[in-house]
């Protein structure tokens, strides 16, 4: 018995480390069959998303009115657009939007989050149903609604007229001094109320204790919120502002569908340039460089937003 | 007693973040109700309601149409999208392949990419296929950022399933396919379902693709391009057509969301940003 269990032993102890080695390496080669499940998704990414932002970035460097030969011209479409002031009016007028698209929705969420920590909430299902609506309506319609409010004749100046402001009524889109911030407030409108829900969800999962502790620190409602609450939607917040910004930078629908950038240019903002510059007035060359722009700027923010809010137990 | 004048005080809020939620849809469903060509202002509500608005916009508007091009294009996308990143997100999610957090990578990146920096060379592109007005000039390039989302998604989703799961089939002599059929699909049906639901919305609401590779024929415009066309149209129509247009516009999407609310809420809970 032994002598019979001894080999055993044996030959089950010596291919042990050999057995695995020509495993891996078949697996291995098996394992790049497994792209075949990958390719067609692939395919389809590389042809119609990545190649076209290679091409885009490359007509940047030319001068094309999209019909006749182009011409090279290496880096100056962007220092021209720099020099005529485009990049920095558009790009300043993206810098409102994300004040109005991302911050403030944010900021608003982030508070009516925090004063509702210390209560259960009733009919919390429907809430959040209703709060989603301004996310899933199509922006056309989104901007067809909000120029029916700021219109001439629309409830907003009827509500300044009636409470004794009629001196401020005006068309709200039309006008210099206001078409921005106008526009902007659509976004805050689209916005908060994902913020909202986002963050009391999270807040929801923040530990009883915490809040507790706190207290009995001596801590009141405004430095719980600082001190417990905040950090304790660290995931949240940063979900929040990366979909919320990339939002605001993009922005084309709402503003081509309300002021499409004007009065004058005050509401350009780069998307609005980019199909202009491509489809209207034929400078093809320029609004590439301006898209090469605004994606590089979304990077840039979404990276920043990653960047800052980290998880602080980034084991994952 | 705080406790309690807490409560009313963040009831109260909510209802009334609610009503500032909806009351941009409730101006232009009343402005809609209107008779037809009645002078409007403020707040006034219909006196004698009436659905002749809605007739005149969806026989001037072209929307039926619209409507048509809408439920074939995004119809396509989801189906096709949600097909490649099951497959996709499968494979690199399951399978231990090499360089797949390059590849995994390569796809996050379409989450932050706007169409604005591909919408040029897709148009040239199209054009010289002779493809512009048709459905898969919009379809192409709406897969291509749909299997982005979908494959990071699909990937984390079936990353998370117990491993002994699909060993147990991997056991049984099942081949990839099977395991992904028979063992893994039915476990992942709610987040393929979440997945189809925010594709659906991204893809119908979608507007500078429409915008640009749609705008020469008037019978592939998708709803939000034909809404556009319809509301920039200052002298065909008055507040309140345009009003109902948009109405109906929002419809279809509205009873979508009344019907599967809970696949919506979690898509847009769980967003763009699952990694």
């Amino acid at each position: 018995m032994t002598s019979t269990a001894t080999p055993r032993a044996g030959r089950d102890h010596a291919p042990g480390p050999r057995a695995p080695a020509p495993a891996p390496a078949r697996r291995r080669r098996r394992d790049w069959w497994g792209y075949l499940y990958v390719l067609p998704a692939l395919a389809v990414y590389v042809a119609f998303a990545l190649r076209p932002i290679g091409e885009t970035a490359y007509t940047s460097l030319f001068e094309w009115d999209g019909l006749t030969l182009a011409t090279w011209v290496g880096f100056d479409n962007y220092t021209e657009l720099f020099e005529s002031g485009v990049l920095q009016s558009t790009l300043g007028h993206s810098l409102v939007f994300l004040v109005f698209y991302a911050l403030l929705p944010t900021a608003v969420g982030l508070v009516i989050a925090g004063l509702m920590t210390r209560i259960r909430i009733r009919g919390l299902a429907l809430f959040r149903s209703v709060l989603f609506i301004p996310q899933i309506l199509s922006s056309v319609v989104i901007a067809v609604a909000w120029r029916w409010i700021y219109d001439l004749g629309g409830p907003l100046n009827a509500v300044l007229d009636a409470v004794g402001l009629g001196a401020l009524t005006r068309a709200w889109l039309g006008d210099f001094d206001t078409a921005l911030v106008s526009v902007g407030l659509i976004g805050t409108w689209v916005q908060f109320g994902l913020c909202m829900m986002l963050f009391l969800a999270g807040a929801q999962r923040i530990p009883r204790e915490l809040y507790e502790s706190a207290r009995i620190d001596g801590a009141g409602a405004i430095r719980e919120f600082f001190v417990v609450t905040v950090p304790g939607l660290r995931t949240e917040l940063r979900i929040a502002l990366v979909l919320t910004s990339i939002f605001a930078l993009r922005n084309f629908d709402i503003v081509w569908n309300t002021t499409a950038g004007g009065p004058g240019t005050s509401t350009t903002v780069p998307s609005v340039y980019v199909y202009e510059g491509a489809f209207l007035t034929r400078e093809v060359g320029d609004a590439a460089a301006v898209a090469v722009v605004l994606t590089l700027f979304i990077l840039v923010v979404v990276g920043a937003v990653m960047a800052g809010l980290r998880d602080r137990d980034a084991a994952r | 007693m705080t406790r309690r004048r807490d409560a009313v005080v963040s009831h109260a809020l909510l209802v009334l973040a609610s009503l500032v939620a909806l009351y941009p849809f409730l101006s232009i469903l009343m402005l809609a109700l209107n008779e037809p060509g009645r002078r409007l202002s403020g707040f006034a509500l219909p006196e004698n309601p009436s659905l002749g608005n809605f007739t005149n916009a969806w026989e001037r508007g072209g929307f039926s149409d619209a409507l048509v091009s809408s439920l074939i294009i995004t119809g396509t996308v989801v189906v096709v999208a949600v097909l490649l990143s099951v497959l996709a997100g499968y494979a690199l999610g399951v399978l231990d392949l090499p360089l797949a957090k390059v590849v995994v990578g390569v796809f996050l990146l379409g989450l932050v990419m706007p169409y604005e920096a591909t919408v040029i060379p897709i148009y040239h592109q199209m054009k010289d296929w002779g493809l512009l007005g048709t459905y898969p000039a919009v379809i192409l390039p709406q897969i291509a950022f749909s299997v982005a989302l979908g494959t990071v998604w699909m990937r984390g989703y079936f990353g998370s399933i117990p491993a002994t799961l699909r060993e147990a089939g991997m056991i049984d002599g099942a081949g990839r396919m099977q395991v992904l059929r028979h063992i893994l699909l039915p476990v992942a049906a709610p987040a393929v379902g979440v997945l189809a639901t925010l594709l659906f919305l991204y893809t119908w609401n979608e507007f500078l693709l429409g915008l640009v590779l749609l705008s020469d024929n008037p019978e592939a415009r998708t709803t939000p391009v034909a809404l556009s066309f319809f509301a920039g149209n200052r002298r065909e129509s008055d507040p309140g057509t345009t009003a109902a247009a948009a109405v109906l516009v929002a419809l279809p999407v509205l009873i979508a969301y009344i019907v599967a609310q809970r696949k919506f809420v979690q898509g847009l809970l769980a967003g763009a940003v699952k990694e």
